[in-house]
């Protein structure tokens, strides 16, 4: 057991490693949600300035401001997942297929190292808290920290149980069409999720960033659809389940 | 005493017509202590035969044994026996060469307390020590096979696989691989498992296992398999072919061979038969050369084809996967 518990520490340093020796991406990875924020967001709200009123404080930089950080969080972990597939590409994979420690460690300390940075990620968009107006306290950062985390690790697991089979590169394009823009794009991360037609209400009430969100949402903004303990058993839920398939996947030879 | 002992060991992968057998039925055994190699063509199954051995493929039948361990149900005490060079390069490149070495020593539980110092003795054992905090992208070709060549060493492995080691580099980089594996092997008690399809790598090996569609088609000291071929070998290339085949067959007893390259024929004391043989000849010869037996001679007669042939095949896949690298 000691033997996969350094395993998973070992893979979570790499990638912690490699994150933080990667600045370009770590800029790229911030710019651009200040993007999606300041632009999209400032020039979105001013269109449809006054259709925001019922139930929602602030305008609506301030609404989706949790929401980006949501895809922030979003992003960051998806391609911490699917870098499998590229350390499949280039060999490493095997490096750590054919070490002395269980292949679902594997999966483990992948899904660790994806969350933490995942959390430095979402973390560094509080630094744009001030320029919108919110106020964020120290009592928020301590609970973001550990909520920021959760996401997280719910969504890296998710990559990795989709990057488990996949052998090239080629098939990112997919995941992004068909997993990340819909997940971010139904998780109310851009617009309220009461008053939807009910198709769409269905697709956002099982995808599990829109609890990720809402939960954001409530401790950033102190309003939300959900209790923030309802919000993070979901998370929990989804997780854990999650990161069981992606053990089991992991864990099986050809 | 054995190191691996692999008894009817098959492997078959599915395709879209039926299963393609790898590696059929084949059985073996590697002394603890020798170089053992695998030489064959490509697509012979000498990869698919080496990931069973290493825990990546789970035999379709059969057993094997390594440090006494099963590949199948004793995965992480086989693992931590072995170490391995693979045939295409399996780096971390954004990390350091000290970083990729402190990565697999932790994976593979070397104590805190030797890492450093098994890491600093292994980098300069293959003089990469001065770049040690360098990433490993900027290294080249042969400087990351020595990279690659001391993580395998790291943990002290019991079995050293080295899968084509020395593949798309040029033959001075390759002679300078070799010695560090020598180097090394003389160190560290430790067998190695070698494939090729070069014929002076075989030729170093204590013991080499020819195969050929995924069956051990023979299995002996280089020596050994070279006494197979009577003596020395004769290539004859003259202006009628066919006429000149059946003559030397009639004449002297000996099966020809005929490809491209020639008529090959196999004589017991070849600088005398020579002078005789051309004097005697009623076709035209237009060249002739004698020259002692390698390995390639042996798979020629066993199979009836070179090995070389298919490694220009080799090449072209090896480019390819290159340029798919490089997108």
């Amino acid at each position: 057991m000691s033997r996969n518990l350094m395993g998973i520490y070992t893979i979570w340093l790499r990638d912690v490693r490699r994150f933080w020796r990667d600045r370009p991406r770590i800029i790229g990875a911030t710019i651009q949600p200040a993007l999606f924020l300041f632009l999209l967001g400032t020039g979105l709200g001013r269109g449809i300035a006054g259709a925001f009123g019922n139930g929602i404080r602030g305008d609506y930089l301030t609404f989706i401001y949790p929401g980006i950080i949501g895809m922030s969080i979003l992003f960051t972990s998806i391609f911490s997942a699917i870098s499998i597939v590229w350390d499949r590409e280039i060999g490493f994979l095997k490096e750590v297929m054919v070490a002395p420690i269980a292949r679902w460690a594997v999966a483990v300390g992948k899904a660790f190292g994806g969350s933490t940075v995942a959390v430095f990620q979402g973390s560094l968009m509080l630094i744009f808290a001030p320029f919108i107006n919110v106020h964020i306290t120290p009592a928020i950062v301590i609970t973001l920290i550990p909520l920021i985390f959760l996401i997280a690790f719910s969504i890296t697991s998710i990559g990795i149980v989709v990057a488990a089979r996949m052998h090239s590169m080629q098939g990112f394009q997919i995941i992004m069409n068909f997993l990340v823009l819909p997940m971010f794009f139904l998780s109310g991360a851009m617009f309220p999720i009461t008053n939807l037609p009910r198709w769409m209400g269905i697709l956002v009430a099982i995808n599990p960033l829109t609890y990720g969100v809402d939960a954001l949402r409530g401790v950033i903004l102190g309003f939300s659809n959900y209790s923030l303990i309802a919000n993070m058993s979901i998370i929990s839920g989804f997780g854990i389940a999650m990161i069981i398939a992606a053990m089991i996947i992991f864990g099986r030879t050809e | 005493m054995n190191i691996i002992e692999v008894v009817n060991l098959s492997k078959g992968f599915k395709a879209k017509k039926g299963t393609i057998t790898a590696v059929k039925d084949v059985s073996f055994n590697v002394r603890m202590g020798e170089l053992f190699g695998f030489l064959g063509p490509n697509g012979a199954g000498k990869t698919t035969t080496i990931n069973i051995l290493c825990t990546l493929l789970t035999p379709t039948s059969g057993k094997a044994l390594l440090n006494s361990f099963d590949v199948v149900t004793n995965q992480n005490e086989v693992r931590q026996s072995i170490g391995l060079v693979f045939q295409e390069p399996s780096l971390d490149e954004k990390l350091t060469a000290r970083e990729n070495l402190e990565f697999h020593a932790m994976l593979y539980n070397v104590p805190k307390a030797v890492r450093e110092e098994r890491i600093k003795y292994m980098l300069e054992i293959v003089g990469l020590y001065d770049r040690k905090d360098d990433l490993v992208n900027t290294f080249s070709g042969g400087m990351k096979r020595r990279l690659e060549i001391a993580r395998g060493f790291l943990h002290h492995p019991r079995v050293l696989f080295l899968d084509e080691p020395t593949l798309g580099l040029d033959p001075q980089t390759r002679n300078h691989i070799w010695e560090y594996i020598h180097q090394l092997r003389k160190k560290e008690e430790i067998t190695i498992f070698l494939t090729t399809h070069y014929m002076a790598e075989a030729e170093n090996c204590d013991r080499v296992a020819i195969i050929d569609y995924g069956e051990i088609i023979a299995i002996d000291s280089p020596s050994d398999l070279k006494k197979e071929i009577g003596g020395d070998v004769i290539t004859v290339i003259a202006e009628d072919r066919d006429k000149a085949k059946k003559t030397i067959e009639e004449e002297y007893n000996v099966s020809v061979i005929a490809n491209d390259e020639g008529l090959h024929f196999e004589v017991e004391n070849g600088e005398t038969f020579l002078p005789k043989f051309i004097k005697k000849a009623d076709f035209k010869i237009l060249s002739i050369s004698l020259r002692r037996p390698t390995l390639e001679d042996v798979f020629l007669k066993l199979t009836g084809r070179r090995i070389r042939e298919e490694s220009a095949e080799a090449n072209t896949a090896l480019k390819i996967h290159a340029r798919r690298l490089m997108r």
